[in-house]
């Protein structure tokens, strides 16, 4: 079973899952009877399209000609300059050269879109007349109520009634898509509960409905889907830094909710063993107090239709995490990330509420780039690693959505905006 | 790695066989009888502890043949409204595995005969650790394991060290289960196969009972184990209607429902608690006794 995995992966990270859904002990396929059936015919279903070049042509173009890609690969000439400076005053005479990778320019605003038309081809090529979706910050609630209005399909979108709160442009956006939005009152409220709700859809509507997740996490196949939908934003960093500079990067860095935008940055680099990978989780209120970084404060465990690790108690019951960005509220985090972290590849840190505020403003007044309040949490970890490193270290961060549904919060967090 | 599988599976399946479970002897008797069970829902710990001890000393009385008790879990995915705010009940009032464990120790001490079956998902038990979980489950005279996020897939996980422990590991067979598809979800299921009549989560719509039948009479061209129907059952007829053609029914939201109704303001048990909950299940087993049986 998991034995090739784990023995081609002494010499490769990018081979995972096994054929049952498995990254080492992480993923699997944790459901419900009514729904194993469902799973295993979107797995033929992918398995075949992903090797069909019509699929592909017809992805890439939308890709090209909706979403805009590929997104520009941005030297952030003044943020480089800053902590440059920042570490000349420190008697060092480094700074790491900064890029954005600019998912926050894609059609929709982030880069939720990229798995969604990927979902939405497959749901049409299964015959499926029926969306639903879950949404934390509603980015991929919005990404799929674009590509079902552009497809004429169907769209139910299930929102914590707390994030329908605080996320309230991206709310107004999916109705006029033409979408419904589903407040949900269960448990916090929030995105865990919004995903609980819309397996319950499918459970329910199992003939015409097609579940679109949002993030790398669920049951298999849709870790590895979700992944390898996003895994464009990868591959174009590789072409584009090697046209800028003509060599890769040293350093990723990408924040994590579920893991889709940093595993798409990712999983190109994973076998380019010079390269440091960095993915930071929301640490909210601070590791010691709520927050939502499941691989720093959590154990590995089973939500979601995966193994991976999970914020809880001592009873195996999920516990609510807390952070400042509805987009990475979410106790659990994608399998591969859980595997990544104990096989060592990639390394896990976290930034408070209060440093990704930080560097949002920051971002906004050196760059004149709002950035959404996810990426500003990657962008709080390059602040502090980017000075402590040489200049001619290449350092990318995926700024992956734009602020402009974040300006609320942030202003009654900053206040007299 | 399949053939590994294979063998550990039957090994686990005739250890199994060998020593019969409370619920193998309760369903034969029944069989006997020539009716159906009556298989009867709560969730541990729904309002308190101490309540829920109450009500599960009363349904055997009332008429419940086998009882399932739910484990308390915040992310019960395949429930309805009902069986979450149970769930949500029995965790607010401290409910642990290990309380639900000793929940049932409880019960065991002075009912011997009546077969108990644990329901819930699978993150409390992994996080209890398996071995753990299946030692003091035995030791707290608990017969069977349904655990819902665990289809034959993940059948390393559970469903095997549960079989060689000595409990029955029931399954749930689906609408979408098809033909193909039956075989797998039946090899390592054991002491009854539940059937979920609809496909949707617990509580829902009321089962088209037409169709229920032409979907055991297909269970049971695969097995020979006896099916229990369950999801949406509500009613003293309902229950009469399915148990004409199935080996057992099972009633869950409807008795969750009864139980909250009889809550005060604050959510906590009345007197009329454990008498409410009696009455229904009284009902139901009437149902069941009553229901014209189709011929074997
Ligand atoms: C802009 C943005 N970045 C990141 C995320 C987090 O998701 P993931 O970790 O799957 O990329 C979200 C989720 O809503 C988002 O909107």
């Amino acid at each position: 079973m998991s034995q090739a995995f784990v023995a081609q992966n002494l010499n490769s990270y990018r081979t995972g899952p096994d054929d049952r859904g498995h990254f080492g002990v992480f993923g699997g396929r944790f459901v419900a009877e009514t729904l194993m059936p469902l799973i295993l015919d979107l797995e033929r279903h992918y398995e075949a399209a992903r090797i069909d070049p019509a699929f592909k042509a017809e992805l890439d173009n939308l890709l090209t000609h909706y979403v805009g890609r590929p997104s520009p690969l941005y030297f952030a000439e003044r943020m480089t300059e800053f902590f440059r400076s920042k570490a000349a005053d420190s008697g060092a005479p480094g700074g790491a050269k900064i890029y954005f990778k600019r998912e926050d320019l894609n059609h929709t605003g982030a880069h939720k879109i990229n798995n969604v038309l990927g979902q939405i081809l497959l749901a049409r090529r299964m015959g499926k007349t029926r969306i639903i979706a879950e949404t934390g910050a509603g980015q991929h609630g919005v990404a799929t109520a674009t590509a079902c209005a552009r497809f004429g399909l169907d769209c139910v979108v299930y929102m914590g009634s707390v994030d329908v709160e605080r996320q309230k442009p991206n709310v107004f956006r999916m109705k006029l898509l033409g979408a419904k939005v589903v407040p949900v009152e269960s448990g916090a409220r929030t995105l865990k509960d919004a995903m609980n709700e819309a397996l319950r859809d499918w459970v329910t509507n199992v003939a015409d409905t097609f579940y679109c997740i949002g993030t790398a996490a669920g049951p298999h196949p849709y870790p590895a889907m979700v992944r390898d939908f996003q895994c464009i934003i990868g591959d174009e960093t590789r072409r584009q830094m090697q046209e800028a500079e003509g060599r890769l990067p040293d350093s990723l860095f990408a924040c994590i909710g579920g893991g889709s935008n940093a595993i798409g940055l990712f999983h190109p680099f994973l076998d380019d063993p010079s390269i440091e990978i960095y993915g930071v989780e929301a640490a909210g209120f601070g590791l010691h107090d709520k927050h939502a970084a499941s691989l720093a404060g959590g154990r590995p465990g089973v939500l979601h239709g995966n193994r991976t690790y999970l914020l809880m108690n001592a009873d195996g019951q999920i516990e609510e995490g807390h952070s400042i960005s509805a987009g990475l509220d979410y106790p659990g985090i994608g399998p591969e990330h859980s595997w990544l972290k104990e096989s060592g590849r990639v390394t896990y840190l976290s930034a408070t509420d209060a440093e990704a505020l930080a560097a949002f403003e920051q971002c906004s007044k050196l760059e004149g780039i709002i950035p959404a309040l996810e990426p500003a949490h990657a962008l709080a970890k390059v602040g502090e690693i980017a000075p402590q490193k040489p200049r001619d270290h290449l350092m990318v961060v995926n700024i992956s959505g734009r602020g402009d549904k974040d300006i609320f919060t942030v202003a009654d967090h900053l206040g007299g905006m | 790695m399949r053939l590994g599988r294979a063998l550990t599976a039957q090994n686990a399946k005739s250890m199994s066989n060998a020593s019969s479970t409370r619920i193998d002897r309760r369903f034969k008797d029944l069989a006997v009888e020539g009716r159906a069970a009556l298989v009867a829902f709560v969730m541990a710990g729904d309002p308190d502890l101490a309540a829920s001890l109450d009500i599960l000393k009363a349904l055997p009385k009332a008429g419940a043949d086998v009882i399932e008790v739910g484990m308390p879990f915040t992310d019960p995915m395949a429930d309805g409204p009902a069986i979450q705010a149970a769930g949500l009940r029995a965790l607010a009032a401290g409910t642990t595995l290990a309380k639900t464990l000793k929940l049932v120790a409880d019960f065991r001490r002075e009912d011997q005969t009546t077969p108990i079956v644990l329901m819930g998902y699978y993150n409390p038990i992994y996080v209890y650790g398996v071995p753990a979980f299946l030692d003091a489950a035995k030791e707290s005279g608990v017969d069977g394991l349904i655990v819902v996020d665990l289809p034959p897939e993940e059948d390393s996980e559970l469903c095997l060290p549960a079989l060689a422990a000595g409990l029955n590991f029931i399954r749930l067979a689906t609408p979408t289960t098809d033909d193909a598809r039956l075989p797998a979800v039946l090899t390592n299921t054991s002491g009854f196969v539940y059937y979920v009549s609809i496909t949707g989560t617990t509580g829902a719509a009321t089962p088209d009972f037409s169709a229920t039948a032409r979907a055991v009479e297909r269970i049971k061209r695969h097995t020979g184990l006896p099916v229990a129907v369950g999801f949406g059952v509500k009613t003293a007829a309902d229950a009469a209607a399915i148990a004409a053609h199935a080996d057992g029914v099972v009633v869950g939201s409807a008795i969750v429902d009864v139980l909250r109704g009889s809550l005060d303001a604050e959510g906590r048990a009345t007197r009329d608690t454990t008498p409410a909950v009696a009455r229904l299940v009284a009902d139901l087993a009437e149902g069941v006794r009553t229901a014209a049986r189709a011929p074997a």
